[in-house]
């Protein structure tokens, strides 16, 4: 895993935010975003599917869950 | 239940449950609420501070049913699905005063975000300035959160925390059943009634009660937010949110039309006032506040029946900026602004720019 994004416990919009933003910075490579409830996960696999990227895995992890996302 | 849940993250999902609300919205005003208030998230918490004697405008003092049943809808919801997550801690003291402001913005031009696309459904040209109001504030609020604006992280609490707005709801509820309204009186037990006004006019308890818990049950499966409709929009060009909001407008006109409740033009709308500026002015301080705090006023709601305690926070700033609002002269009436809605307006917007200014906090 090339890089993790700890979005846990952040309001909307900001697990989106962070996660585009780690998106841009990279460009290509995968990232695991943390979130820790349903509406970040929602909202974290659909910017990364706009962003063209693609949905590897989604697992529960704590109370939450580890969403991995990659691009060619 | 793995296909309903996956269902409301849709694009029809989203699409069904703005459709749910914009008509059950009409037919709660054809059923007694107040003209295109069938559903005002703002107006009703107004009425549910003046039930309890946060203020005292005779007028407007109800126990609306429909805001206990969003809690308590969203909290059912949420433990069915396990969604329910108890958190709190992220600036709640910020929270609570972008509640109070947000809620004066919305008592300036008669509405939170959900009545305005019902005005506007229901003809009232007037909603037109508030909702570019409202764009504007949450376009405002778009350039704090790309400049780093950020309240920080909330933490994991009891599941007896998150409990606690839908427990004064329930509250709220049981005072309801032992004091109900009589007929001709201001008051029955501890709870303060509306003989006159819009507060006099509701559907019967038990529907809007169950309305209230079944828009409460979708809209918390669907992240229903009329807020974040228009700033996923301005913010990523994403328009699942704002299918939902679409959706709620056609429908809710649909429904009006149907109904005869659809009545167009500025002047002599129910509920409205026709100062264009100050329409603006009032959604723009709802919009920015809403933005700064994540959230439409019913979308806070939601948030609190799934544990979010900040969000709760927020909805309790909202019912005393009620009080601030009718006890110190600040909201509207059909006649115009208040004496001081002016003057509350500007002072609640450079409280927000100086939230949105100073509040940069790095999130790791």
């Amino acid at each position: 895993m090339d890089n993790t994004v700890d979005a846990r416990g952040l309001s909307c919009p900001q697990p989106v935010l962070i996660t585009i933003e780690q998106i841009k910075k990279m460009g290509k490579g995968r990232i695991a975003v943390l979130v820790d409830t349903d509406t970040s996960r929602e909202n974290v696999a659909r910017a990364a599917e706009s962003q063209g990227w693609h949905i590897e895995n989604i697992e529960p992890d704590g109370i939450g869950y580890k969403i991995s996302i990659s691009k060619e | 239940m793995v296909q309903i849940k996956s269902f409301f993250a849709t694009r029809w999902g989203i699409v069904s449950v703005g459709a749910f609300i914009g008509i059950f919205a009409a037919l709660l005003q054809k059923l007694g609420n107040p003209g295109n208030m069938g559903i005002c998230v703002a107006c009703m918490e107004r009425d549910v501070a003046g039930a309890i004697g946060l203020h005292r405008a005779a007028v407007v003092q109800y126990m609306r049913p429909e805001i206990i049943g969003f809690v308590l809808g969203a909290l059912l919801s949420a433990y069915l699905f396990r969604e329910y997550r108890p958190r709190a801690g992220s600036a709640s003291i910020v929270r609570f005063f972008l509640g109070v402001f947000a809620m004066i913005g919305a008592l300036v031009f008669l509405g939170c975000p959900w009545r305005a696309l019902l005005r506007l459904a229901g003809g009232d040209a007037n909603a037109i300035l508030g909702l570019a109001g409202l764009i504007g504030g949450i376009w405002i609020g778009v350039l704090f959160l790309k400049g780093g604006y950020n309240l920080g992280r909330s933490s994991q609490t009891h599941s007896s925390a998150g409990w606690l707005l839908a427990l004064m709801m329930a509250g709220f509820l049981v005072l309801m059943l032992i004091f109900p309204q009589i007929e001709g009186e201001e008051r029955s037990g501890v709870l303060f009634y509306s003989v006159k006004g819009p507060g006099a006019m509701h559907a019967p308890l038990f529907i809007s009660l169950i309305v209230g818990i079944s828009v409460g049950f979708f809209a918390q499966r669907s992240r229903f937010c009329t807020m974040g409709a228009f700033r996923d929009l301005i913010l990523f060009r994403q328009t699942h949110l704002f299918l939902g909001v679409l959706s709620l407008l056609i429908f809710a006109f649909a429904t009006n039309l149907i109904l005869g409740q659809f009545n167009m033009g500025f002047t002599g709308q129910p509920v409205a006032h026709t100062m264009h500026v100050w329409n603006f002015g009032g959604m723009l301080l709802a919009g920015l506040a809403f933005a700064l705090a994540g959230g439409c006023p019913g979308r806070q709601l939601f948030l609190s029946g799934e544990g979010d305690g900040d969000a709760a926070v927020f909805v309790l700033g909202m019912i005393v900026g009620a009080a601030f609002s009718h006890n110190f002269g600040l909201a509207s009436s059909p006649a115009g602004v208040g004496a001081h809605g002016v003057a509350a307006v500007i002072i609640g917007i450079l409280v927000c720019l100086f939230i949105g200014f100073t509040m940069r906090e790095k999130s790791a």
